[in-house]
């Protein structure tokens, strides 16, 4: 029965070659390219599918398989892959989304001339997050966790032409490291006071079962913040959220397979694989239950005033996956893990729905937009259905993972809790807004001539937008069957009445309040700014955090940049230029000696040898 | 006697040295050297017969000297007369080729 799972170390070499077609193709063979990494990410899908289909009987046990890799002294590092319930359902993720957004970006990228350069990314991408789910040690996570980084850097940054891209991919790129240098310390510590140095996540859950006491409790706290730390960088979690919104500068379908479905939802799955480290530290625990629910509420509320629909996105995503760190912490891993899974769909049906919009408007901007919903039916619908799910309509998947996660806080605190719902009712409401704003009213500005997108891209949304209706159903308030197929164990099914009612209420409240403003209109939309002017710009700049970050972090960094640049200039240069010039001079001194004329040659000659001669005659009178 | 021959063929020596070492003309470069020679030949014969063991192998390398010294003039005048054919002058400042 393991026979599908050994060939699992296939799956990241179907995308890796594509991505190495790619690069040796060059840049003229523009349909081989789309196809060649379509191709790569289909096979991996079709292979990740039958393993995790043949996996569903829940009889398949983790099948692991390591080799030595590097051997110095005693110790001996080994490295390999692992396929766990887990992984295989993460697996089916990546590879299904990759393979939509390849075949959603043929669409959207068909004008580009660096398109063949774009699948190749795409391809690495796709393997880089593989070998990530697939690692079984810590290390190699790790190394696929900084390729990753490398990937959403390049891809954010694929319009280097704009400054803005430019930033952004910067931004991305140095907020994740100090987040990725958190987890290195961790894995450091990790490795320090594990028995044989052991990195394996088999070995990591046998030593922190709760009770071996072999690490001890004060350690096994700062090993997981660290590991969180990490985890934040990459999930984009307060206080680290703020290049998420940034790299939003990249084409679409890359915010909806690296920002949205795949690479920030990394952090979650870091923590879910290692979970067992912060089982066994309950402050970790509750850091990151309160940092996760604390993202949750205050990214909705900075969604809320927006205008940009793929910023909207971005800080959506950034709150769901606060809800995510919310589930982990309190306890709930497959709250956790489900969220992840359903939000990977409608997260990434909203993005390509909202790629769709711009490739009809060409601007992000939502208040220019109106009207669309008559011109791009499709869209419409798909998008309506992920706004739903995103907003926890039942029957829609998002209902159930939601629901799942505020039943547990329910269970377990009250006040996140409390602000798990404000962040839903805040979710109801900008997802309304957005969708209203969008889709009905009066033309907007840049409706004019807006068409429904070309079959390409509306068919990846639709196979999302069933995935979306879909996916929940696999765990319900009377049916735990992902959760004990999860953890393979036998997990009660439980719901809570006040949790389902209430999250509903939230949400349909919500709705109906962003309906009566933008799509009724009986309310003024300008009446929040009238009354509460300083709310208003407050959560339009995103409570100032980057302004907050520029004045404590980045301006004193300059300063002392410039300065360090002035000593190196003057002092370090200095030197390396006087150097140059006192070897220079004397070269030219010298060379003065070599003029070709025997008459100077010889008065050297002669002045030496009656040096020698005052010298050697001199001595007799020194004494 | 010995120090007024030995201070006379110093002073040759040294107009020699003076005249190699500063003349712009070849042929006059030539004729110093010569003077240097007649100098160290004065001293090889004052030697020879005052010196602390009288000898006459002095003498005899002294027409040695004189021979091999007139071989070399001969040389000397040759290689002058045809740097003069090649560069059309006889002064030394020209003579510079050694520089490249």
């Amino acid at each position: 029965m393991d026979m599908y799972s050994q060939a699992a170390w296939l799956i990241p070499l179907f995308p890796l070659a594509a991505f190495l077609v790619l690069t040796a193709l060059g840049r003229s063979f523009r349909r081989a390219g789309i196809l060649t990494g379509t191709a790569g990410s289909l096979a991996a899908f079709v292979l990740s599918m039958i393993i995790a289909v043949d996996r569903l009987g829940g009889r398949a046990v983790d099948y692991n398989y390591a080799f030595d890799w590097i051997r110095i002294g005693d110790y001996t590092l080994r490295i390999g892959f692992e396929v766990t319930n887990l992984t295989a359902m993460m697996l089916v993720v990546v590879t299904l989304v990759s393979l939509l957004v390849n075949i959603y970006s043929a669409g959207y990228m068909k004008d580009d001339e660096r398109i063949t350069v774009f699948y190749g990314y795409v391809a690495l991408f796709t393997f880089s997050m593989l070998g990530l789910v697939l690692s079984d040690n810590l290390l190699s996570l790790y190394i696929f966790w900084e390729l990753v980084g490398v990937c959403s850097f390049l891809l954010v940054g694929f319009w280097y032409a704009k400054p803005k891209a430019r930033a952004a991919a910067k931004k991305a790129f140095i907020v994740t490291r100090i987040g990725d240098a958190g987890l290195l310390l961790g894995i450091l510590l990790l490795f320090w006071y594990m028995p044989d140095h052991a990195l394996d996540f088999t070995t990591i859950q046998s030593v922190f079962d709760g009770q071996s006491g072999a690490i001890t409790t004060g350690i096994t706290t700062l090993i997981a913040l660290l590991i969180f730390l990490g985890a934040v960088g990459k999930s984009g979690q307060f206080p680290l959220h703020v290049w998420l919104p940034d790299a939003m500068e990249g084409p679409t379908p890359i915010s909806a397979l690296i920002h949205a479905a795949t690479m920030v939802a990394a952090g979650v799955f870091l923590i879910a694989r290692t979970y067992d480290i912060f089982l066994d530290s309950a402050a970790a625990m509750e850091t990151v239950a309160y940092v996760g629910g604390f993202t949750a509420i205050f990214a909705a509320t900075i969604a809320l005033a927006q205008n940009d629909i793929k910023r909207i996105l971005a800080y959506s995503t950034v709150s769901q996956l606060g809800y995510m760190m919310m589930a982990l912490g309190l306890g709930s891993l497959t709250g956790g893990i489900f969220h992840l899974f359903t939000h990977a769909f409608f997260k990434a049906l909203l993005f390509l729905g909202a790629g769709s919009i711009i490739h009809a408007v060409h601007t992000q901007n939502i208040q220019e937009m109106g009207g669309l919903g008559s011109k791009m039916k499709v869209t419409a619908w798909t998008f309506a259905i992920g706004a739903l799910a995103l907003t926890g309509i039942p029957p829609l998947s998002g209902f159930w993972s939601k629901d799942l996660i505020l039943t547990v806080a329910f269970e377990t605190n009250p006040l996140l809790f409390v602000a798990g719902l404000a962040a839903a009712f805040c979710t109801a409401l900008y997802m309304s807004r957005l969708f209203f704003l969008v889709f009905t009213g009066k033309p907007g500005a840049a409706a004019d001539g807006a068409h429904e997108s070309p079959a390409t891209m509306t068919a990846p949304l639709v196979v999302l937008a069933a995935l979306a209706v879909l996916a929940g159903f696999i765990e319900t308030p009377w049916n735990g069957w992902f959760g004990s197929w999860l953890s393979g164990e036998a997990e009660a099914a439980h719901g809570s009445g006040v949790a389902i009612v209430a999250s509903i209420a939230v949400g349909l409240i919500g709705i109906y309040v962003g309906w009566l403003i933008y799509g009724k209109r009986s309310v003024s939309r300008t009446a929040a700014r009238e009354r509460l002017p300083w709310l208003v710009k407050l959560l339009e700049k995103s409570y100032y955090v980057d302004e907050l970050y520029a004045a404590v972090v980045v301006r004193p960094l300059k300063t002392i940049g410039s300065l360090l640049m002035v000593v190196d200039e003057y002092i370090i240069g200095g030197i390396v230029r006087l150097t140059g010039i006192v070897t220079a001079s004397a070269g030219r001194t010298a060379a003065r000696l070599q003029n070709g004329q025997v008459q100077t040659y010889s008065l050297t000659a002669v002045i030496g040898f009656v040096v020698i001669i005052v010298a050697i005659v001199g001595r007799r009178f020194w004494p | 006697m010995l120090p007024s021959y030995l201070t006379m063929a110093a002073i040759l020596f040294c107009i020699g040295l003076y005249g190699a070492l500063v003349k712009k003309n070849a042929i006059v470069v030539l004729l110093s050297l010569e003077l240097m020679l007649n100098a160290v030949n004065l001293n090889l014969v004052a030697f020879s017969k005052y010196g602390v063991v009288p000898s006459l192998t002095g003498q005899i390398f002294s027409l040695f000297t004189i021979t091999v010294a007139a071989a070399e003039a001969a040389i000397g005048i040759a290689v002058l007369i045809a740097l003069f054919r090649m560069r059309g002058t006889v002064n030394v400042d020209e003579f510079d080729k050694m520089r490249r």
